[in-house]
């Protein structure tokens, strides 16, 4: 039988472990990717693999990435919503996962919001 | 929706939002028995009677954002347009299973699809939620127990980027080693 083997796993926290052992601070930035049933349809699985990457590539601490159900504007999925600290969340529509690699590093990391991209401020 | 991948990831949702906190997926391609068979169980809440028997019903739905939910209606009309049938087993209090079959080589069968991503997803988005993924192709299995990796992992988190991308990477590649020995699918 074929497992995820205890090596394996090793492996994985020995490349991990010296990179993020401070990745216990606060949480700044929270990315929210809208994974309903429209969503999903419309791709929002890409979007997130897709934002997996970009994360692991920044290997920042202090932002969050969650995943949630339909906001009710099923017609503009994928959405995405980005909520940096004292600032207002942005949501983003019509996401694919270029837009979300532009958008991670525009406005996650630079601060800029991408309003061509984006459905409302909230 | 184009994969059945993305179906699975959808439908894990729902029992997540019935308040589960583990989740059972186990995929079973049993290309001899030309049956592919796909089961969802949490431990959420559950679902009273009068509600299993419209499940089919996409207007039957417990969410307040739109009137229709279309998940497991989805999956249903997925399933037996290929020959395949969908089962829904529910207490209240106890949780709910799915089971879905398909007939494997059935042209309107849509594609298993990335169940690595599937995966991922549901782990990296989900924190709070344990998941029991197993994955059969004729007899041979793969598995993996996220309660099983929080404890080996320890300090380290399981929605930590690096250890998704890795782990993505890890179940892709066993996933194509189970189905490499039969032959092309």
């Amino acid at each position: 039988m074929a497992k995820l083997t205890i090596d394996d796993l090793k492996k994985i926290k020995e490349k991990t472990s010296k990179e993020t052992s401070l990745r216990d601070g606060p949480a700044n930035i929270k990315i929210t990717v809208h994974m309903g049933t429209c969503g999903i349809a419309a791709g929002a699985r890409d979007v997130m693999s897709a934002l997996m990457e970009e994360m692991a590539e920044a290997d920042r601490q202090d932002i969050r990435v969650v995943a949630s159900g339909c906001m009710g504007m099923c017609s503009s999925e994928p959405n995405v919503t980005i909520e940096v600290k004292d600032n207002e969340p942005i949501v983003y529509q019509l996401m694919d996962s270029n837009k979300m690699r532009q958008v991670f590093k525009r406005h996650v990391l630079l601060s800029e919001v991408q309003t061509d991209f984006a459905l409302a401020k909230m | 929706m184009r994969e059945l991948s993305l179906h699975i990831l959808d439908v894990v949702e729902n029992g997540i939002t019935a308040g589960g906190n583990c989740i059972w997926i186990e995929v079973e391609e049993a290309r001899q028995k030309n049956q592919l068979k796909i089961v969802i169980r949490d431990n959420g809440s559950g679902m009273p009677v009068e509600k299993l028997e419209n499940i089919n019903d996409p207007f039957i739905t417990s969410r307040t954002t739109r009137r229709v939910g279309l998940g497991l209606s989805l999956l249903a009309a997925a399933a037996e347009r290929c020959e395949g049938t969908l089962r829904v087993d529910s207490e209240p209090g106890k949780g709910t299973a799915i089971e879905a079959t398909f007939r494997f080589n059935h042209i309107d069968r849509a594609p298993l699809g990335d169940m690595a991503a599937t995966i991922t997803t549901l782990i990296m988005g989900n924190p709070g939620i344990d998941f029991v993924y197993s994955h059969r192709i004729d007899g041979k299995e793969f598995s993996l127990d996220t309660r099983e990796i929080r404890t080996e992992m320890e300090d380290l988190s399981l929605s930590d980027p690096v250890v998704i991308h890795h782990l993505t990477r890890s179940i892709r590649s066993a996933l194509k080693e189970l189905a490499s020995n039969e032959g092309v699918s």
